[in-house]
């Protein structure tokens, strides 16, 4: 009976800890140096760092001299790419972000570039998804992993300006009679499949709205599997991610369209809420976006986007 | 409760001692619960660590939601134990049975037991989430929790058929002697008089499994099934916060607790009786 008492304490003891977290909700924020201002995406918002701020040499990084990106770990083509001979940096998988080739290696060399750091003082990290936003001191100066921007996520972390602006895309096996689908309404009556943590999911409740409820997976390649055993009609992923999936990992599947919600997603470098490289990050994706480096770098590792249909409601 | 009892009840009561040792034990557990909880509370970090783990909007906005793909977790868990309870006793049984005929079926749930409890149970339902289902030999649109349902069926039979065993084994070989002296055949002395007994003997030991099951539905989550872990997963990374998974634990703390102590009880009530029987 004690112990039972014991255990009620602790739950109470939980629910208080969240009870006060409640009446409090920012805490985290209230304790951020006040530069910090919670990142928006609104262009009229100017950067408010000086420009000597950002010089490499007083930038605050966690490596003094260095910057430190962050990714996970396999690197995913077409964000990361192997070296030309096909090797790879241990302990990198599929891709190595420390080549500079692949969508996300190339953009994180841009932005140390306009940040002033050589080449040679670029390290990469691997951080796992849910390390990127674990509260804690952080082993990365930003975090490049296909992370859209959701205003839920900045409450703990910064997200920068966009880098990439791209839409959901469905993938199916060529033998489904979904591969000829063009509209929305076609798709509803379907099981599909994404992976946990993604936007993707969102979309297929968002905007297929299928009638079966949709499977979550742990990665990519365990929905491809599953859309491989006919155990899911279709995977939902960003339109990158699709094309390497239909010319590298799977044979028999297609591109089925790209769906336009409306609003259009991006993805941000993450950081650390409160972090002092948010507004030079920001400065260095406007500067990368304003002299078309960004769209270059698009077009040469993401080459397809305009190739994929719409779907139309 | 004898007069005896009731006395002694009574003369504690007044114990000075008794008062005592209460005020010691509150005092200490003031100290060192009010010590942790101040530590924590003081750490540089926990700011936010509350913010990420314990965020009270984040957790009312997603408890309905936790509730209901709860449902999963408890559809999978009452269908796997009612599974389970005979499979389970099945394997015992033909692991019991003597005599060299029946040797194949000694070793098949020897290795079966053996095998299913040395796996971990995410590699089972993984295997058999998409192993199984990519033979092509059944509809791969069935409802994936059935197929949770047998890789967790098959994980925790041999489990339970463990338990049983010890059972079986611990009632006494005079009572199967005793059976078969009364003209019982092999298969009746262990379906009237075994079995019966062994049975009650293991209810608490079954139910300490069955806290186990209930908390391994979540592996149900791998092979893409929205059940409360999963949900939570999702909910977690689209805010970028913990605290989906701190209802997750709440809810498992309100169920299984209750299972805890009832485990707890029928443990001291059995050891009451048998102590009693001794007495006698």
């Amino acid at each position: 009976m004690r112990r039972m008492i014991i255990s009620l304490g602790l739950v109470a003891i939980l629910a208080a800890a969240c009870t006060s977290g409640g009446s409090s909700p920012t805490p985290a924020a209230s304790a951020a140096p006040p530069s910090a201002a919670v990142v928006s995406t609104a262009p009229s918002v100017a950067p408010s760092a000086t420009p000597d701020a950002c010089a490499a040499a007083n930038l605050p990084t966690v490596t003094g001299g260095k910057l430190t990106i962050g990714t996970d770990n396999p690197a995913y083509p077409p964000y990361f790419a192997e070296n030309a001979d096909g090797t790879k940096t241990d302990p990198w998988e599929l891709g190595d972000p420390t080549n500079g080739r692949g969508f996300e290696s190339a953009v994180g060399y841009a932005i140390a570039d306009r940040l002033g750091f050589a080449k040679t003082d670029v390290t990469w990290v691997v951080v796992p998804f849910a390390t990127s936003f674990a509260p804690g001191p952080k082993t990365f100066d930003f975090d490049l992993n296909q992370v859209n921007y959701k205003t839920e996520r900045t409450q703990t972390a910064d997200l920068s300006k966009g880098y990439y602006f791209g839409n959901q895309a469905l993938v199916v096996l060529k033998s489904s009679p979904l591969a000829k689908a063009t509209t929305v309404a076609e798709l509803k009556d379907h099981v599909y499949g994404a992976q946990v943590g993604t936007t993707s999911y969102d979309a297929i409740a968002a905007i297929i709205a299928p009638t079966k409820p949709a499977l979550v997976y742990d990665t990519n390649d365990l929905a491809i599997k599953a859309l491989g055993n006919k155990t899911i009609d279709g995977v939902v992923v960003d339109l990158p991610t699709a094309d390497f999936i239909t010319n590298v990992q799977v044979d028999n599947a297609t591109i089925v369209g790209q769906f336009d919600g409306g609003t259009p997603e991006y993805f941000s470098a993450a950081l650390t809420k409160g972090s002092p490289l948010t507004d030079c990050v920001n400065t260095a994706i406007d500067s990368l976006t304003a002299d078309g480096t960004l769209d270059t770098l698009a077009s040469k590792w993401l080459p397809f986007q305009d190739a994929v249909p719409v779907f139309k409601p | 409760m004898t007069e005896r009892g009731q006395a002694a009840r009574g003369r504690r009561r007044i114990d000075p001692r008794a008062i005592r040792s209460s005020v010691i034990a509150l005092v200490s557990s003031i100290v060192v619960f009010g010590g942790l909880g101040w530590i924590i509370v003081h750490a540089p970090g926990w700011p936010a660590v509350q913010t990420s783990f314990f965020n009270g909007p984040i957790l009312r906005e997603s408890l309905p939601g936790l509730l209901s793909a709860f449902v999963v977790n408890i559809q999978l868990f009452l269908i796997v134990e009612v599974l389970v309870l005979p499979l389970g006793l099945v394997l015992a049984v033909m692991r019991g049975l003597n005599g060299p005929a029946f040797l194949p079926i000694r070793v098949i749930s020897n290795i079966y037991t053996d095998v299913f409890r040395a796996i971990p149970g995410l590699v089972v339902v993984t295997v058999i989430g998409f192993g199984v289902v990519g033979l092509g030999l059944f509809d791969p649109r069935t409802d994936q929790r059935l197929f949770g349902i047998v890789a967790l069926t098959l994980v925790y039979a041999a489990y339970v058929s463990e338990v049983y065993r010890a059972g079986i084994e611990s009632i006494h070989p005079s009572q199967e002697a005793a059976a078969r002296s009364l003209g019982l055949s092999r298969f009746q002395s262990l379906r009237y008089v075994v079995v019966p007994q062994a049975v009650r003997r293991v209810i608490p030991p079954l139910l300490n499994d069955f806290i186990g099951l209930q908390k391994d539905t979540v592996l149900v989550s791998f092979i893409g099934v929205v059940e409360i872990f999963r949900y939570a997963q999702i909910k977690s990374a689209a805010t970028y916060n913990f605290t989906p998974l701190i209802g997750v634990a709440l809810v498992f703390i309100v169920v299984t607790i209750p299972v805890i102590h009832l485990v707890d009880w029928l443990v001291a009530r059995d050891r009451r009786q048998a102590a009693q029987g001794v007495a006698r």
